[in-house]
């Protein structure tokens, strides 16, 4: 086994294993540190497919930014040494079965699908090259998009602080 | 017709709708005398228009070659329905309108100023005015109609008026009653009338007065060819328009509404309810009286013996009454049966066509006449505050300009000369003479019975025991004595009008002379009634009451009005009610509202019984989800491939 | 085949993570660990598009920028959910998912 691959198969075992703990864990500071590190090994699957700019997005803004916003609410609201109770045994079984169908239905199409899929060497995705593409509007432009986004997180900003903010009259 | 136009005329219709919109809609934030006086004020300028128009019509344009001619003075289309199928509004100008113009607005002008007295101080003085502009545009666009169909528009409208002005006091439920009687029964009637319409014109192919009236046209003998029932289509179809006639002029059996209707306002019931409404029939039959006479002529036997009867009935009815403006109502049910009695027994041209004259002349001295018996009641129940004969007395004293003109009044209608009633009842008796002799010798019984029941009313009223009164009678103010004068005069005078030179069936003036071997006997039979109710009224005595006795099972029915709006009752609570229309409430009760309801009780019970997946548990809702998307998936990515 | 990787391999990968998230959204109670699940789902689709990009159209940027758009997106939901959340908090006194049912009936 090459290098290559041992690597791909680290990072898919701690996503996966991560991932179940996240959504199992019955401490709640735990469950957001184990997201964690299921964010901070999808950056290095980017990695692996040479995106490297995506991999330092992928652990500045949601390593470093949601989930950071995350513990402080975690913080904001709950008591971090209790421990969620069991939940109910019906509930976890079909939502089980649910998650499992569905994902043996993915799977299996997956699987019968025949990708084409190519060895050629990947373009080279630089900051210039990123930079370039956003700001452009013909091809490989994706002014707007970006344009788009950025209103939109502009609108997400406004109405976070016009939620969370405490009403006057009460 | 020369280079003058009446196109003007438009405006006489018109005026009277304007004020009403101002009336009605601005009518609150206005001084209710200034709204009674711009009211007046709109009816004094149409009738001045109207009596221009007249003078014109008569006497410098109307007549062409010898002959009174039928203008178009305006007309335009209404509605469009198709190529053929349009309906027309118009104004039409001939002796009839011209004449009926010149009624309406005389006594609608008159009733406007004296109902600035009378209606003093009542709450909705403005709406009042309103309605009456309302019902004066309605009957002007009714007289001027240039086809049937306006006729029958303006007709409702006429009806609904009516209907709004006999429940002017709404919230006396004898009123609110009587209004929506009045508007049933007429409204039933008119059913007639407008099936009538419609087969008339299906067969003559035209709603268009002048096309259907034209005595030489094709129009006018279509349909008389096809029997249905033994009787020619034509006539079936004149006789249901004679129907409607009949509700609106209130002919017996349709009658019960009249005397009801007079829980309206006293001037409501001297225009509408004696003066110009409920001679619409009676210009109805005289503006179609070309088809009637060559088309149909035993529709006119039949007009002929319902005005008779109805002069007869309500006569014998009127003697009897206490209520001072039921006995008026009588008398003008026995007064448009005259009417229609004089139309019935009319021949054409000349001095055949004597009848059609007379009964448009009655209908101009009644009006007058029968105006102001009602206005004067209307000062009599003012100073009184009473409706009833009993309660009044003597007032003669009192009452001095009332007194008068209603003692005018009584002679005009008890066919005295020189007083016009004389000249037109005589012309009647003509034409029922030498036409039918047993309805003119019922007509000069109903003459003597006329002048006895009014003179019963003259001298219970004015002389007799007085009564104690509350507080002293004193005389209406001048908005009411000035109408009561004025037609006073036209009372005495309008008799004089040649109405022979004016109004006849064919357009062409005749000649005639009052036929003194008839009018003779007629004034002796009237003196003699006169004297009767003198004897018996005039000073206390108890002659009424041996009468009474005497005859008490006919007392007994004419005071109860011949048990006719009992039979209606019978009819319709014990037999429609009962038999019809409860089976049918039961039927819509139980299996229509049933069948809506269990339709409503099931969508309940279902909603109750799955509320409890709006459970508000949003991961619920995202199982549900997440479940349905995968089936989706699956569906559509294997089950149903092609 | 890229390294010896083959592109089934990512999306495999990114399917159990996907459905992991959802089965976290269905079972976790505290709305700040249905959060979690969340983010967890859309990693899993951010991981697909890199992987189609990077496999199928290697001279293209697409798959690329749709990531690092719902990498934004993620962002903007993640503050509005936590404005969300703590308004829910100051309201319920809670965040448990099951107590928030005012919607029902």
């Amino acid at each position: 086994m090459e290098l290559n691959e041992i690597m791909f198969v680290i990072f898919g075992a701690v996503i996966v294993f991560f991932s179940i703990l996240t959504v199992t864990s019955r401490r709640i500071l735990r469950a957001a540190t184990f997201l964690l590190f299921v964010l901070v090994a999808t950056a290095g699957l980017y990695f692996w497919l040479n995106y490297e700019f995506m991999a330092a997005v992928q652990v500045t803004l949601y390593a470093g930014g949601i989930v950071v916003l995350i513990i402080f609410s975690i913080l904001l609201t709950s008591n971090i040494n209790d421990r969620f109770e069991k939940v109910a045994g019906r509930k976890v079984i079909f939502s089980a079965l649910a998650a499992i169908a569905g994902a043996i239905l993915c799977i299996t199409t997956i699987l019968q699908q025949e990708f084409q899929a190519t060895e050629a060497l990947a373009r080279e995705v630089n900051m210039n090259v990123i930079g370039r593409s956003l700001m452009n509007y013909g091809e490989n432009g994706f002014v707007l998009p970006f344009e788009v986004i950025s209103v939109l997180l502009l609108a997400a900003m406004i109405s976070a602080i016009v939620i969370a903010k405490k009403s006057k009259s009460k | 017709m020369g280079d003058f136009s009446f196109a003007y005329s438009i405006w006489i219709p018109l005026i009277p709708f304007f004020t009403f919109i101002l009336l009605g809609l601005a009518g609150h934030i206005l001084k209710p005398r200034l709204a009674g006086i711009i009211g007046t004020t709109a009816l004094g300028v149409i009738f001045v228009m109207s009596l221009y128009t007249a003078y014109q019509y008569f006497f410098v344009y109307g007549m062409v070659d010898g002959v009174y001619q039928k203008i178009i003075a305006y007309n335009t289309t209404w509605l469009q329905f198709t190529d053929t199928l349009h309906i027309h509004m118009g104004v039409i100008l001939d002796p009839i309108s011209v004449m009926m113009l010149v009624v309406v607005t005389t006594v609608s002008f008159m009733v406007h100023l004296y109902s600035i007295g009378y209606m003093h101080g009542e709450l909705g003085f403005e709406r009042f005015f309103a309605f009456l502009s309302l019902f004066s545009f309605a009957m002007l666009g009714l007289v001027v109609a240039t086809n049937i169909f306006q006729m029958y528009i303006f007709w409702e409208l006429v009806g609904v008026s009516s209907y709004l002005l006999i429940g002017f006091y709404y919230q006396k439920p004898s009123a609110v009653a009587a209004s929506k009687k009045a508007f049933i029964v007429t409204r039933f009637a008119d059913l007639g009338f407008l099936i009538g319409i419609l087969i008339l014109s299906y067969i003559t192919g035209t709603f268009d007065f002048i096309t259907i009236t034209d005595p030489n046209g094709a129009a006018i003998h279509q349909g008389s060819g096809t029997a249905f029932l033994g009787l020619s289509v034509m006539t079936w179809a004149v006789l249901l328009i004679f129907i409607g006639g009949a509700g609106k002029s209130a002919m017996f059996p349709l009658h019960i509404w009249l005397p009801d209707a007079m829980e309206g306002p006293t001037p409501v019931s001297a225009l509408i309810h004696a003066a110009t409404m409920v001679v619409a029939g009676v210009y109805l039959v005289a503006r179609l009286f070309p088809v009637y006479y060559f088309s149909a002529p035993e529709a006119l036997h039949v007009i002929a013996y319902v005005g008779g009867f109805t002069s007869l009935f309500a006569a014998v009815i009127a003697c009897t009454q206490l209520d001072i403006k039921r006995i008026l109502a009588f008398s003008t049910l026995s007064q448009i049966g005259y009417m229609m009695l004089a139309l019935g027994v009319s021949g054409w041209g000349d001095h055949e066509g004597v009848g059609f004259m007379a009964g448009n002349f009655h209908l101009f001295t009644h009006a007058m006449f029968k105006a102001l018996l009602f206005l004067g009641s209307g000062a009599i129940i003012h100073a009184v505050h009473s409706n009833y004969m009993n309660e009044m007395g003597g007032l003669r004293k009192y009452l001095p300009i009332t007194h008068l003109t209603f003692l005018i009044a009584c002679l005009t209608i008890a066919g005295i000369p020189p007083f016009s009633g004389f000249f037109s009842k005589d012309e009647i008796l003509v034409a029922a003479y030498h036409h039918d002799k047993v309805l003119f010798f019922v007509e000069y019984f109903v003459a003597g019975l006329t002048a006895f029941y009014m003179f019963r009313l003259y001298f219970s009223v004015f002389w007799g025991k007085e009564p104690h009164y509350h507080h002293k009678p004193h005389e209406a103010p001048a908005t009411m004595t000035i109408p009561l004068i004025f037609l006073a005069l036209a009372s005495i005078f309008t008799g004089f009008i040649p109405f022979t030179e004016l109004v006849t069936t064919d357009g062409v003036p005749f000649h005639a002379h009052i036929d003194w071997g008839i009018a003779l006997p007629s004034i002796g039979i009237g003196v003699l009634g006169i004297l009767g109710a003198m004897v018996m009224y005039r000073r206390e005595t108890n002659l009424p009451e041996k009468m009474a006795a005497n005859l008490k099972y006919l007392y007994r029915w004419s005071y109860n009005k011949f048990y006719i709006d009992e039979v209606y009752l019978f009819i319709t609570k014990k037999i429609i009610f009962r038999y019809i229309s409860r089976p049918v409430a039961w039927f819509d009760r139980h299996m229509v509202d049933g069948a809506m309801n269990g339709m409503a009780g099931l969508t309940n019970l279902i909603s109750f019984k799955i509320r409890g997946f709006q459970s508000g548990q949003v991961q619920k809702y995202a199982f549900v989800f997440v479940t349905g998307a995968l089936a989706l998936a699956l569906v559509f990515i294997y089950l149903w491939t092609n | 085949m890229l390294y010896g990787i083959r592109l089934e391999y990512f999306l495999i990968l990114a399917t159990l993570m996907f459905f992991v998230g959802i089965y976290g959204f269905l079972t976790r109670r505290n709305l700040i660990t249905m959060l979690m699940s969340v983010e967890l789902i859309l990693n899993a689709v951010n991981i697909q598009f890199v992987a189609f990009n990077r496999y199928l159209f290697p001279d293209k940027l697409e798959g690329h920028f749709f990531s690092l758009i719902v990498v934004a997106v993620a962002a903007a939901e993640a503050a509005v959910a936590i404005a969300i959340i703590i308004n829910i908090y100051r309201h319920f006194t809670s965040i448990n998912v099951e107590d928030v049912d005012e919607m029902k009936y």
